[in-house]
């Protein structure tokens, strides 16, 4: 228990490194803002729609590209700059180091996505319940980080750009199919049965229980369903990235 | 003495291509054991099993007494290592990437910040720790690297290629201070393919070649293993014909350069006996003569071709 415990506490050195290196660039957190929006834009602009109606996907959206934005990334950087093998010869375990990288996705998605909801309460939107969105949305963004961790790990690159497109061609069809522009109960059977392997279907529709109280699946199932993928996100990223470690480490030289 | 390293058997496969093929040794607690060989002959690959990275196909070995499979965290937490195909981090600057690495092993913050100040000032880094990496030449980078695989105080320390590529100045300040860790009771795991470093630094060394050791044995006990390669080097005062040399058996190889004869043998003294009956005979004067015990360089080659089953 007590190495766990250490284990842990060094998770949180990388996280600290993550953010410092990563997260806190100007074109990241601009990206991770204008991302979402401007797609937001592309779907509202000519529509007919209440700011409440708009919500849920907004923020469904804004967590899900904020906190898969830079994950994808990381592992092929340390690997590029050649820092990889000086981080794995140090007293950490690889899954410890790649719960860091999950816990810094995870701060980011956050603190940006937290933006359009602290907005609903500025513009005076009725939720039926802020803590418990505010809880959805901290369990899809820790869903969404591991997520992020596991796009990383395959193919085992030294180039963050073919990260970036590879993760890039996984994280839009998925905004397609998770009912963030086209609720659930609107899908054919096909499209329904394809959005219930999304784990951002369950938090979209989460969000519209919530704020609209016309959610598809329980409450209680979203709720449940996003801490299994998360937990399925780890360990698929654990098991990957052990795998390719070698792979990746022998692309250094 | 005890032992700091003992590798047993252990092996590496890529594929097809056997990396490391079944080395066995033990490193000495307090001894620095050169690794030297040829690009490609298993020396990073071998610091990469023992440092827990890369997983054996078959063997074991033990560093500091843990096993490097079962127990690879607590090995990490014993050694300190600068690994050959490593940066330090570029955006941070060298305060920074010590603290990073020193959070990592656990050291409290004070230690740490104690620690870095030493390392700094040791490796002639101090007046720029605040500055990012990114600006900093090679040989800033390797010095930072050892202060990083320093500042846990680790009782062996792993340096794979610490010098390639150093100038003079950084090469003499990391070899002074892998002296000096060594004075300290360190273990020194170094690989390396400098011949001068390794004749300089290692109380052992271990030739690799195609994943398999060589020979292993002090710097000039692998000298003295090959008396063949002893030469005498004498120097006439007038230019000779060096077919009267290469009459004689047990004179190997001659080379002759002006009025400069090399000449290899495994038996120096009957060599000077005849050098010296020669210029008697033919009223020549000897300037100098010097015996002289084969370079570590040629030692390794004759070893690595006699590997290759080339003839030397």
């Amino acid at each position: 228990m007590n190495r766990v415990f250490i284990q842990l506490k060094r998770s949180f050195a990388i996280t600290k490194k993550n953010i410092r290196i990563y997260y806190l660039k100007g074109p990241v957190i601009i990206f991770g803002l204008l991302l979402p929006f401007f797609l937001f834009l592309a779907y509202v602009v000519g529509r007919n729609m209440s700011i409440k109606e708009l919500l849920p996907g907004l923020i469904g959206m804004t967590v899900f590209f904020t906190a898969t934005s830079v994950g994808p990334s990381i592992m092929p950087w340390e690997t590029r700059s050649r820092t990889l093998e000086r981080l794995l010869c140090c007293p950490i375990s690889v899954w410890a180091i790649l719960l860091g990288d999950m816990i810094s996705s995870f701060i980011f998605g956050l603190a940006i996505s937290i933006i359009p909801l602290i907005s609903t309460l500025i513009l005076g939107v009725d939720i039926l319940n802020f803590s418990v969105l505010l809880l959805g949305l901290i369990l899809a963004a820790f869903c969404f980080s591991a997520l992020s961790v596991l796009l990383s790990a395959y193919p085992p690159s030294d180039i963050p750009a073919t990260a970036m497109m590879l993760s890039t061609l996984v994280k839009f069809p998925l905004i397609f199919i998770s009912g963030v522009f086209v609720p659930i109960r609107q899908m054919p059977m096909w499209g329904q049965i394809i959005a219930s392997f999304s784990p951002l279907t369950y938090f979209t529709d989460m969000a519209r229980h919530l704020i609209l109280n016309s959610g598809y699946y329980p409450l209680l199932l979203d709720f449940a369903m996003i801490p299994i993928f998360t937990v399925i996100f780890l360990i698929a990223s654990v098991k990957v990235h052990e795998k390719t470690l070698m792979k990746r480490i022998s692309l250094m030289g | 003495m005890d032992v700091a390293i003992d590798v047993r058997d252990l092996t590496k496969r890529y594929g097809d291509v056997l990396a490391v093929d079944h080395i066995s040794f033990k490193v000495r607690e307090g001894e620095i054991f050169g690794f030297l060989g040829p690009n490609g002959a298993g020396k990073t690959t071998t610091i990469r099993m023992l440092i827990g990275i890369l997983r054996p196909d078959e063997g074991s070995a033990v560093v500091d007494g843990f096993d490097i499979v079962e127990d690879t965290l607590s090995v990490r937490e014993r050694i300190g290592v600068v690994p050959e195909v490593s940066n330090a981090y570029v955006d941070f600057s060298a305060w920074e990437n010590l603290m990073f690495i020193g959070e990592l092993y656990g050291i409290p913050k004070s230690e740490r910040v104690e620690r870095a100040i030493r390392l700094l000032k040791d490796f002639g880094l101090y007046n720029v720790r605040d500055r990012i990496v990114k600006g900093f030449s090679k040989g800033m980078k390797e010095r930072l690297l050892l202060c990083m695989a320093l500042i846990a105080d680790p009782d062996i320390i792993f340096l794979d290629e610490p010098t390639s590529g150093l100038d003079v100045e950084s090469k003499w300040i990391v070899w002074d201070r892998i002296r000096e860790e060594n004075a300290n009771g360190k273990t020194i795991f170094l690989s390396t393919h400098n011949m001068d470093e390794a004749q300089r630094l290692c109380h052992r060394i271990a030739i690799i070649n195609h994943g398999r050791i060589a020979a292993i044995d002090t710097p000039e006990g692998l000298r003295a293993q090959s008396v063949e390669l002893q030469c005498v080097e004498v120097t006439f005062n007038m230019p000779v014909d060096s077919k009267e040399f290469l009459r004689r058996g047990e004179i190997s190889k001659i080379s002759v350069s002006g009025r400069k004869v090399k000449i290899y043998t495994a038996d120096p003294s009957s060599v000077i006996e005849f050098a010296v009956d020669y210029a008697k005979k033919r009223g020549l004067r000897i300037l100098s003569l010097n015996t002289l015990l084969p370079s570590l360089e040629e030692v390794f080659l004759k070893l690595v071709r006699q590997h290759r089953g080339e003839t030397v």
